[in-house]
């Protein structure tokens, strides 16, 4: 009895004290299991074990991924207009997923490049159905990101082009 | 223990047949034997598909559901006239002017005759069109979505029945009414009917590329009920021919007063000696009040516009247009045969059929050998037109089906049965019962000069002992009839929706590849579209709050929002940006008053909410859409109406 006096009369110094804004309320969280995910839980029976570094991390540029890109040449400067036209695309398509500088949904896309092949990064755009059976980084990945598989945004090879293009210039 | 029985059934069924006890033709009976025969002729195995697409008028519900055969399986109900909670037509902003008519709102209708839109003759599968039988109106379902395009209202109409049927080039959707009414309707005596009351016909233009709707012309006919119609094909292309009732023109107890006369009139229309006549500045435009809606795919959005004047056509001012056909008994179905040779008049109280030839018909107007008029147009002598009769021995013929090889097949009402006839002979080949009082019987492509004469369904009004009892009441049933071979065969039964009255179907090759699977969400032009969540936003103007959100698989943009106060209109625009096929997300906000939505890929839905209490009220996908579908919700803060909480939006944050 004399604890939830005790209490109301905390909350109601709190709202007092909070009265001109909005009103907020205690935050009560009486919640004491560790409810952070332990280091030595496996991500998915699928995930490497042999690695601890998160596929997220870890650079794999010899990995082409499976799927209807063979080969991508990359010219040795950014072609600009295909990375605005690759942007806009990103923007419709892809953000409600991949914030470009940090994790969301999926993984974000700056600096990509340093850790996949560009056919690896437009197979995962133009196949993602097949790469997260079949690749064994987008299998971990998918692990990694809470089990989201990627959805097939139904974009052109031309399109996927530009938003690799795109994604040179997030550096 | 099935395999065994299965077995068993082959094994009996053999020993059956070898020893002569079963049917002498070797024809299946109704059970027995070759069950398991008529068996594998349903059955569509898990994963393959049907050969056709069957279009099931849905009667009271206003709707169309869509059926495979030979399986019998129901794939989807297509709303039409009726609100659909299922998917939110008729409740979404961006519908509900798709259900405006002269009359107001109206959610509901009863749908009859469905017709597919044909070239030269033959079914191409662009559209369907169906009538709203109660509040007279014509609709357009795009057959490449699956959904309702646009709804014209039939001004001068009532009781839209003698509708919608094709020309043989889709040049018109044709709407005849089955109620007289005064033309312009007014405050009048009902028992000054006679002679008073008229009968609109109405020519609806379809535009060859765009399927759009325009009311040609009216013809205003004297006040009989026009009950059922179909056009003319091959040669006689360019006339249509409907059945009237009542050419007595009885006001009251119909039942008795409108079956006093021996014979009724088929009446023949040559529409296109009116539409050259009206090309030419024929007819008088009358002032008229009358909806045209139009469904957009790049807008996703219907606009409704009331169109205010409509060209009516005096039927005697056209000579050699319209001419009367004495048809015996209260007819009800006219049906054209695949060549246009023959017209097909089925009188509801007769045995028999009668059949009038186009040639003959031709040979008397040029003539002139009238039997008398009626008010003023020629009545034509029924020996001078007659072709023959099909001595049936059936009672209540109501419609008739071609299946392109020269038989034609009746459905008898009172009798419960469908008569296969041979065309130009009238000699009846076969019978075959139906459970029970048959009102349409519909073969592929039957209603055109190239019918797909594999199956025939029968629409029964009676589903009684059919299936398993569901208390009063009963879906209506459809019967699968294989009609291959020289005798019918009844191979399924399944229920079907509402009250499908006719039906249309379609090989599933000419519609399958064109199926639209999802809308690209570049191409959207929903003015309240959110293309990318970067747009993802709210909006305030005065009480009124637009919610700019976007969904994919799983989540909301933005799925925490504050600064909703009680007594706010919210209209909550979602653009679904999955662009796979067979990924919609679904919306429910606790306490809105009207349906949740189904939102396909790359498509914008509104609904509106106004909020009456405090709280923090969420919201959901419902349409399971993912592993972490149950994870696809988020929360509206709602505060007090005199509350100065700035609005504010946000996901993970």
């Amino acid at each position: 009895m004399m604890k939830i006096v005790i209490r109301s009369a905390a909350i109601i110094f709190s709202l007092l004290l909070t009265a001109c804004g909005g009103k907020e309320e205690k935050k009560k969280d009486d919640f004491n299991i560790n409810r952070e995910k332990t280091k030595t839980e496996k991500p998915a029976e699928t995930a490497s074990t042999t690695s601890a570094v998160p596929a997220s991390k870890r650079i794999d540029l010899e990995n082409k991924g499976v799927g209807p890109v063979t080969s991508v040449t990359l010219t040795p400067d950014i072609d600009q207009a295909l990375a605005k036209k690759g942007e806009e695309v990103y923007t419709q398509m892809c953000l409600a997923c991949h914030k470009t500088d940090k994790k969301f949904i999926g993984p974000a896309p700056t600096g990509i490049l340093k850790r996949r092949s560009p056919e690896w990064v437009m197979n995962m755009i133009l196949n993602p159905e097949v790469m997260i059976k079949e690749d064994p980084l987008a299998k971990e990945l998918m692990a990694e990101f809470n089990g989201a598989p990627m959805a097939n945004q139904g974009l052109t090879e031309d399109q996927a082009r530009s938003v690799l293009e795109f994604f040179r210039t997030l550096e | 223990m099935k395999k065994y029985s299965f077995y068993l059934v082959t094994l009996l069924g053999s020993v059956l047949f070898l020893s002569g006890c079963g049917d002498q033709n070797g024809n299946a009976s109704s059970n027995g034997a070759l069950a398991s025969n008529n068996a594998e002729k349903v059955y569509v195995a898990p994963g393959e598909h049907d050969e056709f697409y069957a279009f099931m008028s849905g009667g009271y519900s206003g709707n169309v559901t869509v059926y495979g055969l030979p399986s019998g399986r129901m794939f989807k109900e297509i709303p039409v006239f009726s609100q659909f909670p299922t998917n939110g037509y008729g409740y979404s902003e961006e519908t509900k002017p798709m259900l405006e008519t002269s009359f107001g709102f109206i959610p509901n209708d009863d749908s009859h005759h469905p017709d597919i839109s044909q070239t030269n003759g033959e079914l191409d599968g662009r559209w369907l069109f169906i009538n709203g039988n109660n509040t007279p109106r014509i609709a357009r379902i795009d057959l490449k979505t699956f959904e309702t395009a646009e709804i014209i209202e039939v001004p001068n109409s009532a009781g839209n029945h003698s509708s919608s049927y094709i020309t043989e080039n889709s040049e018109y959707v044709v709407a005849g009414t089955r109620f007289s009414v005064p033309i312009p309707q007014r405050d009048m005596p009902i028992k000054d009917y006679k002679g008073n009351f008229k009968g609109a016909l109405s020519f609806i233009s379809v535009a060859p590329e765009t399927g759009h709707m325009d009311i040609k012309f009216q013809l205003i006919m004297p006040g009989f009920n026009y009950d059922l119609s179909h056009p003319g094909r091959g040669k006689s292309h360019g006339w249509f021919f409907f059945t009237t009732y009542n050419t007595e023109e009885a006001n009251s107890l119909l039942e008795v007063n409108a079956s006093q006369n021996d014979k009724d009139f088929i009446a023949a229309v040559n529409w296109k000696k009116i539409e050259e006549y009206v090309e030419n500045g024929g007819g008088t435009m009358v002032p008229a009040n009358y909806t045209h809606n139009l469904y957009s795919d790049e807008t996703h959005s219907a606009t409704s516009t009331m169109k205010k004047e409509v060209l009516t056509v005096d039927p005697t001012k056209v000579p050699g247009a319209v001419f009367f056909m004495p048809t015996p008994k209260s007819p009800h179905g006219v049906d054209v045969n695949p060549t246009g040779d023959y017209i097909i008049g089925n009188g509801k109280l007769s045995a028999d059929l009668t059949v009038f030839s186009f040639d003959k018909m031709i040979a008397a107007i040029d003539g002139k050998k009238y039997d008398g008029e009626a008010y003023g147009l020629p009545i034509l002598k029924f020996e001078d037109v007659l072709a023959g009769q099909v001595k049936s021995g059936g009672l209540g013929p109501l419609h008739t089906e071609f299946d392109g090889k020269g038989n034609a097949y009746t459905t008898f009402f009172i009798s419960s049965e469908v008569v296969k006839w041979k065309v130009g002979t009238w000699e009846v080949i076969d019978r075959k019962p139906t459970f029970y009082s048959v009102g349409h019987c519909m073969i592929p492509g039957g209603n055109s000069a190239k019918p797909f004469g594999k199956y025939l369904i029968s629409l029964n009004k009676i589903t009684k002992d059919r299936y398993l009892p569901t208390g009063p009441e009963l879906e209506h049933s459809a019967q699968l009839y294989d009609i291959t071979g020289d005798k019918m065969e009844l191979i399924y039964d399944f229920p079907t929706h509402g009250e499908p009255h006719y039906a249309a179907a379609i090989p599933a090759s000419i519609l399958a590849p064109k199926s639209q699977k999802i809308y690209k969400l570049a191409e959207n032009e929903h003015p309240f579209a959110t293309k990318s969540v970067s747009d993802a936003r709210v909006v305030r103007d005065g009480n009124v709050v637009h919610v700019y959100m976007a969904m994919i698989r799983s989540h909301f943009t933005p799925d925490n929002i504050e600064g909703i106060k009680v007594g706010d209109k919210v209209y909550f625009h979602i653009t679904n940006h999955e662009q796979d096929f067979d990924v919609p997300h679904g919306f429910m906000m606790i306490g809105a008053t009207n349906s949740g939505l189904l939102i396909m890929p790359g498509q914008t839905k509104t609904t509106v909410w106004e909020p009456k209490q405090e709280g923090v009220w969420p919201f959901y996908c419902t349409d399971f859409c993912s592993a972490l579908h149950q994870e696809m919700q988020g929360y509206v803060r709602v505060s007090p109406a005199s509350s100065n909480i700035d609005l504010s939006w946000s996901l993970g944050e």
